[in-house]
Order: structure tokens, then C-alpha cells, then sequence
């Protein structure tokens, strides 16, 4: 039991290219974790991970495609986010991993919070290739 | 030019723009108020003029697109200005459909050979409905356009300062702090702080959804300017399941006055401003 996949139920996706993206795609975040009853703590913990994923990719990555997949793993449920950018890449990860790293100018808070905030958090970067970060938040996790 | 189509084209061109005129207006969606018909002749003999000039040999044959850049940009236009005007997509898509028809229409009364006319009506269908495809592109940008320049109204109206008491403002925030939001809030409060001399001014972000650390950071740079000013800025209407997520992001907003609610921020305000308020004492007279 312990090494059960996740199922999944449903899939979404949006491309990301603007700033204006950024309000409708959390929205549709929003819209499923309320449909499979995730609570209210996980919901704003989920979207503010996808808000600082969201951002990233426009900021860094050059816009990509934002994926939604609601899971089902036994008695639980969950969401699953995707971000894949065909940008720059990220040359360390563990440093960009780091509380305070930032090639932007700003808190580099982004990545080492949304992993805090996430139950699953993994990060594929190739330089000059692209970024996919994936994240999963159940909803009793 | 050998191409018998292009041939027909050329000779046929007033009679095909009398019959796509015919055809546009026989729409029953075809709204007048919207365009006078002398317009809508010019946009279409616009059209069809640069239609049949870009034709050549070459380009009917092997539908090269990229040779009607011209034509597309005098569709794209027209299609941009209909979505701004608030045309409905099938009145759109109608003007490029009605000419597609209006040429075939010429074509089959024109050519005797009926595999020759195939093969040049497959060529025209091509065309055309590659410049429809295009029409309904444009128009969608157009149309996004227009939800963006409202967003941007939005952002505009929606940030109030409210003059709570004498020397304290109020600032309720709705929806999103991004950035361009934060610029006018900033604007408006630093403003205010100026004209009416006060010395607190409170953000409440009870309306917004998310405070991630683009959201934080403009908190804070907000509360750096007002204090720039001489004032104090208190942030209230943060919920718990916001605090929560600040924390875990690992956002420090310890310099920062902060309460839950609009009430405790303005009771908090009159403690700085040393104001005092008491329930009225009712003295009884004997
Ligand atoms: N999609 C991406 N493509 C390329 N580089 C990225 C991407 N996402 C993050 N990075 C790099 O990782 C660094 C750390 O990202 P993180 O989100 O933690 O901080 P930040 O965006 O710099 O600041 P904050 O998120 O606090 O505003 C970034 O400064 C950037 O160099
Ligand atoms: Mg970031």
C-alpha cells in the first residue's frame, strides 16, 4: 500500500505568457481544490505556491504552460500543478533552493517557500533547455 | 498571367464586388448601426482590389500565404476594429465568408470546364479559408484587448482611500496587489497622506485572496514610503489561513504593524494618536 501511485481524475491546462495570466490560472486552482473539498488552510497554501510558480516562469522562464491534475491516491485527494518553461534553465538548483537566493532583486522566497508549503515538490531544470517544477498538495495533507 | 481564375478575377472585379456587397447585406446579422454601408463598401473594394492584385501564377497555386501579408493586414485591422466596436464573431467571420462565395459564385459562371473549375475553386477555398482562420484570431486579440484595457480600469477604480478619522485613512484592497495595482495604491495613499496631513494610514487586505511574496514585498515597500512620509502604516484583515502561508513562505513581516481586523487597526490607531473613546456616562438626577 505504501508504494500506491496516484490516479489521475481530471487534467487542465493554461498557457502562460503575461502578467494577466497569473489571477485567471490561480483562479482555476482555486475553482478545483474547492470542488474536490480541499480546506480552506491547504487551498491558500496551494495557491500561494502557485502564484510564486506562476511568477517565476513569467519572470525567468519566458512564460510556459501551467498544468492542473486533481489525483486520487486511496481515500485521499489531491491536486497536482505543473510548470513547464522552455527557458534559460536553472544552472544549481540547490542554491536556488536556498532561503534568500535571488538572481532577481527580490526575496527568494518563492522556490524554498512553495516546497515548504507543498507535501511534494520536485524540480527538473536543464540550462538553455527549461524548467518543470511539479507539486502535489493533498487535501489532508 | 496564364492562370484563368486570376484572368477572371481582373475583368470580373466590379461584378464580384456587387455580388459580395449582395451577400453581406442579405445577413440577417449585419447590423446597420454599426457601419453605414458607404463604409462597408469601401472596407470591402479595399479588400478585394489588394486581393487581386497580390494574385500571381506562382501564389494561387501553391497557396503561399506569406505573399498576402498585405491583404491580412487590411483583414486584421478590420477584424480588431469589429471586436472594439462589439461585432459579433459570425458578423466577422460573414465578411470574409460572403467574399469566398461571391468568388466561387464568379468562377463556376465563368469557367466551361468543370475539372479546370475545380481545380481552381480548391485553390480559392484554400485561400479563403485561411484568411477566415486569420479574421477569428485577430478578432479574439481584440476582443482580449478589450478585457485588459478594463482590467487596467479596474485597477483604477478600485483602490479608494477612505478618510476614517481625522489624521487616519483607510485603504481596503481588493483582489490582487500586483504590481502595477500597488504603483496606484501607493500613488493615491502617499497622496492623501500629503493633502489631509495624517499620521496613520491602514491597508486592509481582507479582499485579498493571496498574499504570496510579489504580494508582501509591495506590502512592505508601501509601508516603507508611508513611513518615508512621517506617517505609520498598519496592515489588518489578515486571516488566519493567510498568516499561516506568510509564515511558511518564510515572509518576515515583524516590522511591520499588523492586525486582524479593521476595528483593532483603528483601535490601535487612536492608541498612537492618544485618542481615547468612551461609552457616554449617563448621570442620573435625583
Ligand atoms: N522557471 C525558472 N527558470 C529559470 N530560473 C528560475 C526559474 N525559477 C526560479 N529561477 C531562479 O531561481 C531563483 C530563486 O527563485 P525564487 O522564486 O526562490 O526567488 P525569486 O523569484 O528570486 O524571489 P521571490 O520569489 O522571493 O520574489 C531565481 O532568482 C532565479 O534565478
Ligand atoms: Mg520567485
Amino acid at each position: 500500500m505504501t508504494t500506491m501511485t496516484p490516479v489521475v481524475l481530471n487534467k487542465d491546462s493554461m498557457i502562460i505568457a503575461r502578467e494577466q495570466d497569473v489571477v485567471p490560472f490561480r483562479n482555476r486552482v482555486k475553482e478545483h481544490a474547492v470542488r474536490i473539498g480541499m480546506s480552506l488552510l491547504n487551498q491558500t497554501k496551494l495557491i500561494t505556491g502557485a502564484s510564486e510558480l506562476v511568477r517565476n516562469m513569467l519572470k525567468y522562464g519566458k512564460g510556459g504552460i501551467g498544468m492542473i491534475e486533481i489525483l486520487s491516491k486511496g481515500r485521499d485527494n489531491g491536486i497536482r500543478l505543473i510548470f513547464a518553461d522552455n527557458g534559460p534553465g536553472i544552472p544549481d538548483i540547490q542554491k536556488a533552493m536556498t532561503d534568500g537566493f535571488t538572481t532577481g532583486k527580490s526575496m527568494g522566497l518563492g522556490l524554498p517557500g512553495t516546497k515548504r508549503l507543498m507535501n511534494e515538490f520536485d524540480i527538473k531544470s536543464e540550462v538553455g533547455k527549461g524548467t518543470t517544477i511539479t507539486v502535489i498538495k493533498w487535501k489532508n495533507g | 498571367m496564364k492562370n484563368e481564375a486570376i484572368k477572371i478575377f481582373q475583368k470580373k472585379k466590379s461584378n464580384i464586388l456587387e455580388k459580395w456587397m449582395t451577400l453581406q447585406l442579405q445577413d440577417e446579422g449585419l447590423r446597420e448601426d454599426l457601419i453605414s454601408n458607404e463604409d462597408l463598401r469601401i472596407q470591402s473594394e479595399e479588400l478585394l482590389s489588394s486581393f487581386i492584385s497580390t494574385l500571381s501564377d506562382a501564389n494561387i497555386e501553391h497557396v503561399s500565404i506569406d505573399d498576402f501579408e498585405a491583404v491580412k493586414d487590411i483583414l486584421s485591422s478590420i477584424s480588431i476594429s469589429r471586436a472594439k466596436q462589439g461585432y459579433s464573431p459570425r458578423e466577422t467571420g460573414n465578411f470574409v465568408l460572403t467574399l469566398k462565395e461571391a468568388l466561387l459564385n464568379t468562377l463556376s459562371e465563368e469557367m466551361k470546364d468543370p475539372e479546370a473549375l475545380y481545380k481552381q475553386s480548391m485553390f480559392i477555398n484554400k485561400i479563403m479559408d485561411n484568411f477566415a482562420i486569420n479574421t477569428f484570431e485577430t478578432f479574439i486579440k481584440g476582443r482580449e484587448d478589450v478585457i485588459y484595457r478594463q482590467t487596467d480600469e479596474i485597477t483604477q477604480i478600485s483602490t479608494p482611500v477612505i478618510r476614517v478619522w481625522d489624521g487616519i485613512l483607510a485603504l481596503p484592497i481588493i483582489g490582487t496587489l500586483d504590481s502595477a495595482r500597488t504603483q496606484v495604491v501607493m500613488e493615491s495613499l502617499l497622496q492623501e497622506i500629503v493633502e489631509t496631513g495624517s499620521n496613520i494610514a491602514i491597508l486592509d487586505i481582507s479582499g485579498v485572496p493571496a498574499v504570496d511574496s510579489l504580494v508582501a514585498q509591495h506590502l512592505i515597500k508601501t509601508v516603507a514610503a508611508t513611513r518615508l512620509m512621517g506617517a505609520e502604516c498598519i496592515i489588518s484583515g489578515i486571516r488566519p489561513e493567510i498568516a499561516q502561508t506568510v509564515v511558511h513562505l518564510g515572509i518576515d513581516l515583524s516590522q511591520i504593524i499588523t492586525k486582524s481586523t479593521l476595528a483593532s487597526a483603528l483601535k490601535t490607531a487612536f492608541t498612537i494618536l492618544k485618542l481615547e473613546v468612551n461609552k457616554k456616562q449617563i448621570v442620573k438626577h435625583h
